[in-house]
Formats: structure tokens, sequence, C-alpha cells
């Protein structure tokens, strides 16, 4: 019984971090019908961001509260810019194209990155894994037991985050103008265009928002995981395009249940049945779900156009 | 001349083309090497431009397919190595055995297709690609789990028996049938789905049985090239079949022009060399004087320029090199057309 | 109807015209080296002039390019002190390396590059095994010799008489473990975690798993994980159900935060390992998780003999950073190669080889190397036990 709580709790772990990863793949494809390949590796430049920041402010493994919003910002921020630079200058002139060209680009990107950042010269962190500096200092929050069962305050602050971030994204989506835009823009741009909505803006500022999320999904993972490497983008953003697919890739809420249902899922397999098999069960759990919910679980399968 | 002697015609021309090539050049192994990945890559690009091309679905599973072809065919190459048909030289006995691998690899991974496209094919759009994704990595999850496959290591000791001309024979046979599609019936409706999928099934057009068949030919195709590919490199391991290597041919078919089988050959030589050339060119730059390191260090830089290299020409081609057309539809006026439709 | 009689036709033309090509197919081994008759200027392959050419295929990108890397700089360093000593016969050696990204085709197709273009007068390298196996199947029929630094499972050397190791083998460092949690340890009751994806993680394994058990110790569970993974929590929490004495992992960097999330879950077990484990990262990772563990190894950093801490601090000096074990094979790969080359009576590969092949109690950094007759490096292992930021030697367990 303790461990089937102890793998409630580091699937739920692992869901938060692939539901916030998720959040920004699924904002990004709601308004651009875009699968943003880079995105993982968007995920890996915030972090690296997030560590050079903690470096130069001498962090080793503990900080102030300060310390650790001023590394989140820094990376979200500057993630944030890159976010508007690949859009504006690599996706903005193949809107109109064949939605095809624009995945060919972001894999394009998504390679620059990722291989970029495996050099070992000027600035760039080479290959090897770096260990994050515990900038959260992790303590347990609750013991069952004889350490039976553990849970620590850097899981809470997660999931805490990513369902915070879960509902704010929602009202912003549904409550605000820009929100409201959002989905005109989503609905047809063309239309949207015509009613005065600023397109062009609309979806560069979704494109900084997901792009700061990723950043901010980015570091709370290291806190997580301790290693940061520059392949990481690829694991995680795969595996959290699967989440995003199984909640219904377009939608808020079912990036964060699709994350944390592919979370449990994995941790399970591993638990009760042979750990070799994780990952084909993921990804036989997301054929499934398409085949009975070819939508995902909250996606709507709109009428075809004729 | 026979009808049906006209229809083999191009085969006996590309037969003796090969062969002459063949003798020629068969003993130059950088260069059959080279050729070889060259082929493969064809290969691959072409079949995926049935699917994503001509018919507008969007696979990027590919490297699965190649997989289940690569590790059959492999497989019983190694069963078969020390096996002979009686009554046959070694060396015939050897090209048999091959051709009968090759065709049993195209099969499985035919089959595979058949299986993963019957219910994946009536999801519109991007879940395609997220079922063929999510297909490609359980096949490397099933390989690197099974003994008989060599788990992580793969299989090794496949007899070398591929040659310059198997893999170009085979380069051949896929463009003929790419293009024979193009001008039958088949690819009519192909085109009317890529175009309008509601419109075409107005007009009578069975979308779901003309994709499932478009798929299959693709896989079978697909299937073949990992059987050569087994047989000249001749180590396989999961690795060589990662989302990595679907996404190259992904890119390959959509740098040529979705829908142009010429572009896609000509994407597929340009990306497998470009990366050869690259490190030429830098072992040149490097060889100036800048010393060891420097050519040390630059072939790690080939990578990321590549992905530049991805942005910049979708940036400036967003069509692809050649669109929808062919390399003969850019000729100039005076040079006589290939017919349309061979039929 | 036509077109399934062209098919039929078509692939008996292609079975025929493929026979054609296999009985023209006995002059190939004797082309190599009709290629090599033709090689530019002096004759012989790979020296020209005043320099002698190597060639180095290793993972420089990719998912081994931590590897792949530290290989690669240690190279570099043997090939700057052999020059700087004067070079070998009154030549300066130089090397090229290839990437191959971490995959056996792109190992394959650099090493051909090598052998072919290049001319290279011997091949250096891999560290996966599959990537070294790819290079040997190209480099056997050329008759090129290649000395794998780190691959250690036994089919690598099996391909032929051309393909050499200087490290030891999967079996012998999976006994060496076994042998030291059985009889060191008395621990009776181990877990194996170990890497899916890599043969080197499987091989390990595999013959730790069969030899404790031989010995009477009991495999109580068995777990793995997928390279690039950095969550272990599922399988560790397996794991602790079947509390184990002790848990084997044979990998490489992934230990440390196994390590960490280990203690995190309150798992106590003792963790052993292979040599993958000796790098500066598995301090840096693994932080105070992973004092108290065991690893096998090839030398103890803290030997203080000589050549271990002149290679060490040489390391340290020209890249910044602590040198692993792969470094170190790397380093102990290029001075064979080059203690042949000196050895030999001519430039002539066969003689290359034959002096290799030769290689008798050869001073390396990770121990006496001593090739035997199938070509493998035979040499006791150590097993280092980790501290604060540092290694203690513990014990030596020879062959």
């Amino acid at each position: 019984m303790s461990d089937f709580a102890q793998h409630l709790i580091n699937g739920v772990a692992a869901g938060t971090i692939y539901a916030l990863v998720a959040l920004g793949y699924t904002m990004v494809y709601g308004v651009l019908k875009l699968i943003n390949f880079a995105h993982g590796d968007v995920m890996m430049v915030g972090t690296f961001l997030g560590y050079g920041v903690a470096q130069k402010l001498g962090y080793e493994h503990q900080s102030s509260l300060w310390g650790v919003l001023a590394i989140f910002l820094a990376a979200m921020a500057a993630c944030a810019v890159m976010g508007f630079l690949m859009e504006r200058f690599a996706y903005r002139p193949l809107r109109d194209k064949p939605r095809l060209t624009a995945l060919i680009t972001a894999i394009g990107i998504s390679f620059t990155l990722s291989y970029g950042f495996q050099l070992d010269f000027g600035p760039l962190p080479g290959a090897a894994p770096r260990a994050f500096p515990e900038i959260i200092a992790p303590r347990e929050w609750l013991i069952i037991g004889d350490r039976a069962v553990v849970i620590w305050n850097w899981q809470v602050i997660s999931l805490a985050i990513a369902i915070g971030l879960m509902l704010i994204l929602q009202a912003l989506v549904y409550r605000t103008r820009f929100g409201r835009a959002m989905r005109a823009v989503s609905f047809d741009h063309r239309t949207a265009a015509l009613m005065g909505i600023p397109v062009d803006r609309i979806i560069a500022l979704t494109f900084m928002l997901g792009s700061a999320l990723a950043a901010g999904a980015g570091i709370l993972y290291a806190i997580k995981d301790t290693a940061i490497q520059p392949l990481m983008g690829l694991y995680v953003g795969l595996k959290a395009f699967v989440a995003a697919v199984i909640g219904g890739i377009g939608n808020v809420p079912g990036a964060v249940v699709g994350g944390l249902l592919l979370g449990l899922v994995e941790e399970f397999v591993v638990g009760y049945s042979s750990s070799s098999w994780r990952d084909a069960v993921a990804f036989g759990f997301l054929i499934v779900v398409l085949l009975v919910r070819p939508g995902g679980l909250f996606g709507r399968v709109a009428a075809e156009k004729v | 001349m026979p009808a049906w002697l006209r229809g083999l015609v191009p085969v006996l021309i590309a037969i003796a083309v090969l062969a002459v090539l063949q003798l020629l050049l068969g003993h130059l192994p950088f260069f059959v090497y080279l050729a070889s990945i060259v082929g493969v890559n064809v290969i691959l690009a072409v079949s995926l431009n049935i699917v994503n091309g001509m018919t507008g679905q969007f696979s990027i599973g590919h490297a699965g397919f190649m997989a289940v072809g690569a590790y059959t065919a492999g497989k019983l190459s190694f069963l078969l190595k020390d096996v002979a048909i009686a009554g046959l030289p070694a060396v015939v006995s050897d090209q048999v055995q091959f051709l009968g691998t090759l065709l049993a690899g195209g099969a499985a991974a035919a089959i595979c297709g058949f299986i993963v496209g019957l219910p994946s094919l009536r999801l519109r759009g991007d879940y395609l690609a997220i079922v063929t994704l999510g297909f490609g990595e359980i096949i490397r999850v099933i390989v690197q789990n099974m003994e008989v496959f060599g788990r992580a290591l793969g299989l090794s000791g496949i007899p070398q028996t591929s040659s310059l001309f198997a893999v170009w024979f085979c380069v051949f046979l896929v463009v003929l049938v790419a293009r024979r599609i193009v001008g039958s019936t088949h690819g009519r409706s192909l085109w009317a789905i890529r175009e309008d999928e509601v419109a075409a099934e107005a007009m009578g057009v069975n979308t779901t049985g003309y994709k499932v068949r478009a798929f299959v030919i693709s896989s079978f195709f697909a299937g073949v090239a990992g059987g050569l590919f087994a047989h000249f490199v001749p180590i396989i391991n999961p690795g060589s079949f990662t989302f990595v290597k679907s996404i190259e041919v992904v890119v390959m078919v959509v740098l040529g022009g979705l829908g142009s089988t010429t572009g896609a050959i000509v994407a597929a030589v340009i990306l497998t060399l470009l990366p050869e050339a690259l490190r030429t060119l830098f072992l040149q730059l490097g060889g100036l004087g800048a010393g060891v390191s420097l050519a040390q260090k630059v072939d790690q830089i080939r990578m990321p320029v590549y992905g530049i290299l991805l942005v910049v020409l979708m940036l400036v081609r967003p069509q692809g090199l050649f669109g929808t057309r062919e390399v003969w539809d850019l000729l100039p006026r005076w040079i006589p057309r290939a017919r349309k439709g061979l039929t | 109807m036509r077109s399934a009689l062209a098919a039929v036709l078509t692939s008996c033309a292609l079975a025929l015209v493929g026979c054609e090509k296999k009985a023209s197919a006995p002059p190939p081994p004797s082309a190599p080296s009709g290629g090599t008759a033709a090689a530019p200027s002096g004759g012989t392959p790979g020296v020209t002039g005043d320099t002698i050419l190597l060639g180095e295929v290793g993972s420089l990108t990719g998912s081994e390019a931590t590897f792949g890397i530290s290989t690669r700089n240690a190279i570099e360093l043997a090939i700057r002190e052999v020059n700087a000593a004067g070079g070998v016969k009154g030549k300066k050696i130089e090397i090229r390396v290839y990437d191959n990204q971490s995959k056996p085709e792109e190992a394959a197709q650099a090493a051909n590059r090598l052998i072919n273009q290049d001319n290279v007068l011997l091949i250096l390298g891999e560290v996966a095994s599959s990537n070294s196996m790819a290079m040997a199947e190209k480099a056997q029929p050329a008759k090129v010799p290649m000395i794998s630094n780190a691959s250690t499972n036994p089919k690598v050397t099996e391909i032929g008489d051309y393909i050499f190791r200087v490290c030891f083998i999967d079996p012998f460092q999976g006994y060496v473990m076994a042998k030291f949690a059985h009889d060191n340890l008395k621990l009776t009751k181990v877990a194996v975690l170990r890497d899916l994806g890599s043969a080197y993680s499987q091989g390990l394994a595999d013959v730790f798993e069969r030899k404790f058990t031989e010995m009477g110790g009991k495999i109580v569970a068995r777990e793995t994980y997928t390279k690039g993974s950095t969550d272990f929590r599922s399988q560790l929490t397996a794991i602790k159900r079947a509390s184990p004495d002790a848990i084997y992992i044979p990998g490489y960097n992934d230990i440390g935060l196994i390590a960490r999330q280990a203690r995190e879950l309150g798992v106590t077990a003792k963790l052993m390992g292979g040599d993958g484990w000796d790098s500066e990262k598995l301090f840096e990772l693994g932080g105070s998780a992973i004092e108290g563990s065991y690893f096998s190894n090839h030398y103890s950093p803290d030997d203080p003999n000589p050549r271990i801490q002149k290679f060490i601090a040489d390391y340290k000096a020209a890249f910044g950073s602590v040198p692993d074990s792969l470094a170190a094979l790397g380093y102990d790969a290029a001075m064979v190669a080059v203690d042949a080359i000196k050895r030999a009576p001519s430039f002539d590969r066969a003689a290359i080889r034959d002096a290799i092949a030769q290689t008798k109690n050869f001073p390396g950094v990770t121990g006496t190397i001593t090739l035997d007759d199938k070509r493998n490096a035979t040499k006791p292992a150590v097993v280092l036990e980790v501290g604060k930021g540092k290694t203690k030697y513990v014990a030596t367990i020879a062959p």
C-alpha cells in the first residue's frame, strides 16, 4: 500500500512537468495549428539560462526567495524574446504557406539549438550534463511511516504552480479581451483580421507566453531531476507533446490532465509491470486514446467545412 | 513492338546501365557506400512522398517501417548465412537469398503498414502523424527488449551481399512505381484526396481504401530500404531508426516539394551528401594552417549548420525546390517533354 | 497483368545480374592493396613525407557525445606528447577525427572515408560497441588495423584479426563486481538497474546477474531505464519494495541522479557499478548521495604511479577538466598504436597489425596492457569506493 502511494506521488511529480511543457505546446497549436517542435529546445535554452543566472548569483545549494524569482524571471523573459524572434523571422513569413513548411523550420530550429548547445567552445555548454543548483532547498514536506512514503516541498510547489498556471491561462483565454482575440485568431485568422484584431501581435504574444512557460517548466524540471543537458528538450518535448495530444491539443485543461495521466501511466507500468516496456505503453496509450476519442480526451472533433 | 515488351523497355535499360556502373565503379568502397546510403534515402523519400506528397497525409514514422524491414531482412540473412540453395553456385544462391530477404522485409513492413494504417488513416490531419510517431517508438522498444534482435547492441554479422546494382535497381523500381501511380486512376484519386478529402469522397472516391493502399505501398518500400541498409552497413541497432531518422526523411520530401517525385530524389541526394560535403569543405579550410584542432572541431558544427540551412531554405523556397512539379517541367521549352501519364 | 510479368522478369534479372556481379567479386579482396599501391607519393598508406596520418571515429555529437569528446581530447593529448618528443621514426603524427553522431551507419561511413579517401595508417575508436563493430566491418576487409579504446562487448574483436582493443571485456568486469559483492561485501540480495538502450550496460548487467547467481547470491529485482531519461523514481520505488542489500547499476552519468533519487526515496541499499562511473560528473551530479558506493575501474586516480599522475595533471592542464575512464582508455589506445608503429619494421599495415598483436606488458595509464590471442587486453581491475569529491582504492581483482 505504501509503495502504491509513493508511485502515485512520483507519477504526479513527473506528470506535472509534462503538463507544464504541454501547456506551451497546446497554446501555440491552438492559435497557429503549428506543432512547434522547437518547444522542447526552447525549454532547454531557458533551463541553461536559469543555470547561468544561478551561477552568476553564486547559488550552490540555497537561495533566497528573491534569488529564485530572479532566476525564473530572467530565464522566462529571455525565452519570451527568443520566442518572439522565432515567430517573427522563422514562422510568420510562412504563415500562409502549407503547414508542413513551418514544421520543417521548427525542426531546423530544434536541430540548431540542440546540436548547437553541444558545441564546447565560446559560451556554449558542451554535451556533458550539468548539475542544476538546488535553488529551492529540498525539504521533506510529509513523511509517512519509516520513510515509506516521502513527499518533498518542491513536488508540492511544482504541482501548485502547474495548477495555478492552468487556472490563470484558462481565465486568460476565456475571460480577457486578449483571450477572446486568441480564440478568434484560432478560429479563422483572416476573418479575425477583418474584424480589427491585430493578428500578428496576438500570435507573437502567444508565442512569447508559450516560450516563457517553457523556460519556467524547464527550471522546475531541473529542480526535480537535477541534470540538464542539450538533448533534454528532445526527450521531454516528445513526451509533453504526447501529453498535449492525449488531453486534446489546443485545450488548456486537457494539457494538464494529459500530462498528469501520462506521468501516472508510465509510473504504474514501471511499478507493477516491466520497466522496459514503459515507452511502448506510453505510446500505446496515446494510440488507444486517439482511436477511441480522435480529438483527445478534451478535444472536440470539428465538423468538416464543405 | 508488342505492348508487353514496351512496358519492359525502361527496366531493361536500367538493368544495362546499372550493370555497367557496377562493373566500372563497384570496386570503390567509399563511393559504393555513399551511393548506397544515398540510394536508401532516395527510396525512403520517394516512398514517403507517396503518402505525404501525393495523398496529403502526414506520416512521421517512416523509420519504424524501415526498422521492420531492416530487422526482418537482416535476421533472415543472418540465419541463412550458412545455408546455400542446392544446385546453384554460392554467389547466385547468396543473391537469391538476398532478394528473398528484401522481399520478406518489404512484406513485413507492408503488413505493419496495413495494421497501423487501417485504423489511423480514418483520423484526420496531425493525428496520423502522432500515431505513426508512436508506432516508430513502439517498434524501437520492442527491438530493444528482444534477445533475438540483439537488443541495444543490435544485429551484427549480416552478410554484406548488397551492391551498387541492387540498391539502385530498387531505387529505379520505387521511382517507376511512383511515376506509374501518378499517371493512373489511382494517382488521380490520391491527388483528389490531397486537394479536398470531403469533395473526393463526394465524388465517389473510397478515401480510406486509397489512403490505406498508398500507405501500404509506401511502407513496403521503406521495408525494402531497411533491408538494403542492413546488408551494407552491415550492423543495425535501434539507434539508427529513431524519430530523428523519420524527421530526416520528412525533411527530404518537403524540401523537394510535396508531391514531386524528382524533387524528393534531388532533395534526398543533396541532404545525404551535404554533411559529407561540409566535412570535405571544413577539412580544406582547416588544412589551411589553422591546424588539427580546428579540423576536429568543425565536424561538430555540421549538425547546427544543417539546421540553419533548413530554416533558410524553407524561408527562401517554402514550396520546396520543385513545388509539385517534376524536374523536366522546369526545363527550357525546346527540350522535348516526357509524356504526361504513362499508362 | 503486364506489370506483374514485368516484376517477375525483373526480379529474375536482378538475381542473374547479381550473380554476375558476385562472380567478379574475387578481385575486391585484392582491390584495397591495389588502392594502396596507387596511394599518393611514397606508396605506404597514411605516410606522406614527414607525417603519419591516423584516423579516429568518435561520437562528437548525439547521445554519446560526452564520451566521444573526452576520448578525442585524450587522443589529442597523446599525439601532442608524442610529437613534442620528436614524433615516430622522424615523422610527426597527425590525426583526423570524424564524428559519427553516435550512429553505426555514420560510423561505418566515417571509417570508410578514413580508409579509402584519407588513406590513414590505422583507425582508433569507438566507445559504443555497435559503432565499433560497424567500423570493424569496414576496417577488416580493407586490412586496416583498428584499436577500439572502450568497446567492451566480446563480439567486437571477433570480427577479425585486424581489430584490437585496450579495455577489458564485459564478462571480466561483470565478474569482478559480482566477486567483490559476494566475497568482500558479503552481500546476498542484489537488485540490478540497467540502461535498456546501452549495449555496455546490458552486457555488464547480464554477466553480473549470471556470475552473482552462480556464486550463490540472489537477484531480487530487475529494472531498466532508457537512455536520456532523468527520472528513475518509479524504478527505485519498485526496487525498494524488494529491499535489496545493494543495487548494481552499470551506467554512465545517469548514476549521479539515480543515487540522489534513491536517497530521496529512502532507499538505503549500497550502490555498485562499472567503469562508466569514472567521471567528474559523478560527484557533480551525485553530490553526497553517491558517497559510500563502489565501482570497478581500470586504474585508481590516487595511485602514486607517476604515469597515472602525469596523465591526470596533463589532461587537466590541457582541457580544464578531470579525465574520465574513457579518456584514459583513449590515451592508451593512441599510445599502444604509436608504440606499435615504433616497433614495426615498416609502415606496412600488415606489419603494424603484427606489432600491435605482439603488444606485451605495455605500461599504460589503465594498467599494464598485454593483448591476448583474441586481441583483447588482459589486465587486472581495481574496485574503488566513492568518497567526498574523490575515490578511494579498495581492492584489486585479477582475471
